[in-house]
């Protein structure tokens, strides 16, 4: 049996230890086009605030592909698909062949069309080199301007800071972080950044990049503008499905996967960031730009690649952000219409906690500040648990088992 | 205006801060609230005034850091108005009530036991070594026919209910409402296990404790709580409790604090309510009357079970158990004075009754002087402290002994006199949840089994050295014993030669 | 394998499976003084204890089979032994996201940010082998080192 992974990350990962799982022999190839061993994505911004240094980037040990029977073809990366023939074309023009293919091609940021972004100095945030080049261009007092106030641009904000750069985020949106934060947790935020000294343009986006060659300033669509060296574009990230042009695999937002991670082409799995599957809270398939998410659904896919079975339905969003010494998570729904909502909220302490709940279970959670075991209310929101007799509790600043029932709690604790 | 109060505190906490962590083990431990941390100054403090030196935090404490120590601070000397009667009189003239206490009554009176020595065989006749060679201990208890009639090997007539000991030791009564549910289970599968019985004492029997049916001893006492047929039938033997050593001629007190739901479906009396045991039962006014009880019990459970009836050692203990022996019971047990209790009044405690040994000495002689020793069993208990006291008592007249205190204290408990209070430290004289789950029962029960054990091996070593196989030949064996120390009345009572005659 | 469980029953709620997890966790192992008067930091306990009188018990990583923190770790520092299949995290490479944190569906892993922030959790005292010290300690048998029943 011959498997191949094109992308090389956390998707991809779980798919290698899915498939050694169950077959040890087959051949595997992972097809990257990027010049690494696998690394870990979100360390990029740490890197880049020098907090985590180069050999601590790395998401799996030196030996790992060695240890799993893995060509690793870091170079120009896939370029088509050959669906008839079982084989993937590399840009290089080199072919190989699979009988089982994985897409784990992940997310791409999503560049809106403004003029004058073909400029020095523009950066996304996305890959290990877009924060080694951000790093050659840094000077303290430099200024930057990042768009997007959502969990990347607060992530380079973060780093931006620790190097004593001035940083200003420009939102379309009302707040910060707003798919992940409701106002009322997204207010204390914005509060916590700007004491760290973010500035914050609210509902207002940039239409031009302005300057010769380099960046020095950014209109925006009120009609202000603002001087600045560098601009950091994070407004997303979209499914990276360019690979599956033309091939006939269904692809809506991401690549449409069913619960094995098979695409609508036999043979063919997707996961990560460029699959669009099945979750728990939502009816409809979404992409849940996650790395426990990728992780999973690559380990899904491998196991049935290799013949294994297994199924993966019960993703959701969820995130761990810190800020500086800010902690927040969150998880799941943000409530609204239809949902019953119940929440702590201690605005000078800067201490929120809300449940957001419906028939009686967990649907989502927000908490800032106070995150010790916040795991429970995941864990509770994915197994759908009945929480009538013990919801307050899980309010309290550090949630726990003592108020629930004694037979849910042996079971859910001791199982 | 109130009363400040005169008693200062009996104990001094000694904290060796060099040692102490600030883990905060001793200030969870104490249900007293002795020990608190204060956040403030980051110290643990220790308030005395509540503390009853049952060595819990001392236990507990992981570095040993604690050390307990009897209040240095003393009133000027005076050998009548001892610090404790004035400490006596203190808290009387704050409270105007009874003083009350639990445990055994600690006075220095003589602990006869230790005037007695054993024998042991030297050249005439050889001892004997329990590891190579069988060594009996089975003990029967129940009336004991005058005659046997056998006919072809078998017997002609059936014998009277008999209780199989394995070991001549068994836990005495102790009842659910004093003790805690898993400080009764510890002692019942003890007794399962090493084949002996416990007994439930006048609180009934728990539902989860009709499995150890076959090793238990129903209690009827003058409260008659938790008797109903079920319950006289789950047992092997019933007793009949007229009285306990450490408060004879008193009634007993369950505080409605202490009857908590299971106390009080288990006992058939309402949650919260006082359980209060009558100091007579009200249908006992005569041996004729006890005839009764005793037949009615026979009756109700076919003649089936053996039945005992427990008094405390009392002046003319040795006539009243005349009248027991012939009112029809199987077994007496006699608790001698310093026989432990969930709760009395001190000054019964301390000054009623007398002691076991002049008790059993007394009413083996009796009975074997109106030749009606078979028709019982003698039962002793009141203070057995260890193996020793046990060979003693046998070769007194005893056929086997109650332990109580000896068996609460392989639980853990320390002696602190406090079981009254309800707040046990060590989850065995309480029924508050929080403290009563410190005892596991399985360790509890392992314990006690530890215990039966050791004291089994002992028993048999010294059996072995007097050159006797089997505990029944020790029975009633007073030869192998000599008193040291004792008038020449005291030999006498104790019916005992003097060491060197 | 063998996971460390609780029977609540029994747990006398006095802290000393902490006391033990600490020292177990310091560079004086087996000398609890030590460990918590020279060692700097001190380690946070690993096992955790409820309490809501009169309930109390303890809990610590149950080693998932599945394990949440394993797979949502984004650095890979999280990991799970597949020898002895304890989970154990790589303070080395950990950069404290507390992403195990928010998935660990038993509240598991604690912060520790005294030094550098990581996540430190129950490792069965694999350093140590045999009983954890959790269990070892227990003065009432509360915590049982035992197969799944
Ligand atoms: C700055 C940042 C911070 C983040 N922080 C967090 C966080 O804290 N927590 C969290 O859960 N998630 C976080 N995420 C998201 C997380 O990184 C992703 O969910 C996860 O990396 C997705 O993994 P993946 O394997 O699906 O895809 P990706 O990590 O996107 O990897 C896809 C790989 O495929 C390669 N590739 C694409 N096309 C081709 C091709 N044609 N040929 C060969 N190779 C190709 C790409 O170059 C890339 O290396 C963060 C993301 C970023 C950018
Ligand atoms: S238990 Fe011992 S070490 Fe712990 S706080 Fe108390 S005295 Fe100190
Ligand atoms: S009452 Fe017991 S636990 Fe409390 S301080 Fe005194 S000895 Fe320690
Ligand atoms: S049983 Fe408990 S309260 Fe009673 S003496 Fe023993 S330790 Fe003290
Ligand atoms: S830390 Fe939590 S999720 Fe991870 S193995 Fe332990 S219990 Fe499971």
């Amino acid at each position: 049996m011959e498997y191949c992974i094109i992308g090389n990350s956390a998707a991809a990962i779980g798919a290698v230890e899915g498939i050694r799982g169950v077959d040890k022999k087959g051949t595997m190839t992972i097809i990257s086009d990027e010049p690494y061993q696998a690394y870990s994505r979100p360390l990029i911004s740490y890197y880049l605030a020098g907090k985590v240094a180069e050999d601590k980037m790395y998401y799996r040990p030196n030996e790992f592909y060695k240890n799993m029977g893995v060509e690793l073809l870091c170079g120009s990366g896939a370029g088509k698909l050959a669906v008839r023939e079982k084989t993937v074309i590399l840009r290089d023009g080199t072919k190989k062949r699979y009988d089982r293919l994985l897409i784990a091609t992940g997310g791409k940021p999503f560049v809106p069309p403004i003029k004058g972004l073909e400029k020095e100095n523009v950066h996304t945030f996305h890959k290990w080199d877009d924060v080694k080049s951000l790093a050659e261009e840094l000077s303290a007092g430099c200024k930057a301007v990042i768009i997007g106030a959502g969990l990347i641009g607060v992530k380079a904000a973060e780093a931006l800071l620790c190097l004593g750069v001035e940083v200003s985020i420009i939102e379309l949106a009302d707040r910060v972080l707003s798919s992940v934060l409701d106002e009322q947790a997204a207010a204390i935020a914005q509060q916590v950044m700007e004491e760290h000294g973010v500035k914050f343009v609210f509902g207002d986006t940039v239409t031009e990049v302005l300057g010769e060659g380099r960046v020095e300033g950014v209109s925006l669509k009120s009609g202000n503008k603002m001087e600045c060296d560098m601009l950091i574009v994070a407004i997303g990230v979209v499914p990276n499905t360019d690979i599956v042009k033309g091939t006939g695999i269904n692809v809506n937002r991401g690549i449409v996967v069913n619960e094995r991670m098979e695409t609508s082409v036999d043979g063919i799995y997707a996961a990560g960031d460029v699959a669009e599957g099945k979750n728990l809270l939502w009816a409809e398939q979404r992409v849940i730009p996650i790395l426990p998410n990728a992780y999973k659904q690559g380990e899904t896919a491998g196991v049935n690649m290799a013949g294994g079975n297994n199924s993966f339905t019960k993703g959701f969003a969820m995130n761990s952000l810190g800020f500086f010494d800010f902690k927040m998570t969150s998880a799941g729904m943000q409530g609204g219409e239809g949902y019953e909502e119940i929440y702590t909220l201690k605005a000078e302490e800067k201490f929120y906690r809300k449940l957001v709940i419906k028939d009686n279970r967990l649907m989502g959670f927000i908490a800032l500040k106070n995150i010790d075991r916040t795991g429970i209310l995941t864990g509770l929101i994915k197994d759908q648990v009945e929480i009538t007799k013990f919801k307050e509790a899980l309010l309290k600043i550090e949630p726990g088992f003592a108020e629930w029932p004694k037979e849910l709690r042996k079971e859910r604790m001791l199982s | 205006m109130s009363l400040k109060s005169y008693v200062t505190p009996s104990f001094l906490i000694e904290r060796n801060k060099e040692r102490c962590i600030k883990c905060k083990v001793c200030v969870q431990q104490c249900a007293n609230e002795v020990h608190r941390y204060d956040e403030e100054d980051d110290e643990i403090i220790s308030e005395e005034h509540q503390c009853v030196n049952c060595q819990r935090c001392v236990t507990l404490c992981p570095t040993g850091a604690l050390t307990i120590r009897k209040n240095p601070n003393e009133l000027r000397q005076n050998s009548n108005w001892t610090a404790e009667a004035v400490r006596a009189i203190y808290i009387q003239a704050e409270t105007g009530g009874i003083l009350l206490t639990g445990m055994g009554n600690d006075r220095p009176y003589p602990v006869y036991w230790d005037n007695i020595l054993l024998n042991a065989s030297q050249v005439t006749n050889p001892s004997i070594d329990p590891l190579r060679e069988p060594m009996e201990l089975k003990t029967h208890l129940g009336r004991k026919p005058d005659s046997l009639s056998i006919k072809e090997g078998k017997l002609q007539k059936k014998l009277p209910p008999q209780l199989e000991l394995e070991l001549p030791i068994m836990f005495s009564a102790m009842s659910f409402g004093s003790i805690s549910l898993n400080a009764i289970k510890s002692l019942a599968e003890a007794a399962k296990q090493e084949g002996t019985y416990f007994n439930t004492g006048e609180g009934g029997l728990h539902r989860d404790l009709y499995q150890y049916g076959e090793n238990t001893i129903v209690q009827v006492a003058s409260g008659r709580f938790g008797v109903h047929a079920d319950y006289l039938q789950a047992g092997a033997a019933i007793e009949i409790k007229i009285g306990q050593g450490a408060k004879p001629g008193i009634g007993g007190h369950l505080p409605g604090e202490k009857v908590e739901r299971e106390v009080s479906e288990t006992r058939m009396i309402p949650e919260g309510t006082d359980a209060i045991s009558p100091a007579p039962h009200h249908d006992i006014y005569s041996i004729e009357d006890l005839r009764q009880l005793i037949y009615s019990l026979k009756e109700a459970t076919n003649y089936e079970k053996p039945v005992s009836v427990k008094i405390a050692a009392v002046h003319n203990v040795a006539a009243i158990a005349s009248g027991i022996a012939r009112a029809g019971a199987d077994i007496i047990a006699i608790d001698g004075y310093r026989g432990g209790t969930g709760a009395a009044p001190l000054r019964i405690r301390d000054n009623v009754g007398i002691p076991i040994e002049f008790a059993l000495a007394a009413v083996d002689t009796r009975l074997r002087q109106e030749a009606i020793r078979n028709q019982v069993s003698l039962v002793v208990g009141g203070s057995i402290r260890n193996s020793a006291d046990i060979v003693k008592a046998i070769a007194l007249g005893a056929d086997a002994v109650y332990i109580a205190s000896s068996a609460l204290l392989a639980l853990g408990c320390h002696m602190c006199q406090k079981c009254y209070t309800g707040k046990c430290n060590w989850g065995i004289a309480t029924q508050d949840p929080q403290l009563a789950k410190r005892l596991n029962p399985e360790l509890g029960a392992q314990r006690a089994r530890n215990l039966l054990r050791a004291w089994k091996h002992e028993i048999q070593e010294m059996l072995g050295g007097m050159g006797i196989n089997a505990i029944e030949s020790l029975r009633g064996n007073r030869l192998m014993l000599r008193g040291i120390g004792l008038t020449e009345k005291e030999l006498q009572i104790l019916g005992i030669k003097n060491a060197g005659e | 394998m063998k996971r460390v469980y609780v029977r609540e029953e029994y747990c006398a709620g006095c802290g000393l499976c902490q006391v033990h997890c600490i020292t177990a966790h310091s560079e004086y192992k087996g000398d609890i003084i030590k460990a918590y008067k020279k060692s700097f930091p001190r380690p946070l306990a690993r096992v955790i204890v409820e309490e809501k009188r009169p309930l109390s018990f303890s809990l610590q990583c149950r080693h998932c089979e599945e394990a949440e923190c394993v797979k949502a770790c984004i650095t890979g520092a999280m990991q799970k032994d597949p020898a002895t299949g304890i989970v154990i995290n790589d303070t080395a490479r950990c950069i404290g996201c507390w992403t195990c944190v928010l998935v660990c569906p038993y509240g598991a892993v604690r912060r520790d940010e005294t030094l550098h922030k990581v996540a430190v959790k129950c490792d069965m005292c694999a350093e140590a082998g045999g009983v954890p010290l959790c269990v070892e300690n227990c003065p009432n048998g509360a915590l049982e080192y035992r197969e799944e029943r």
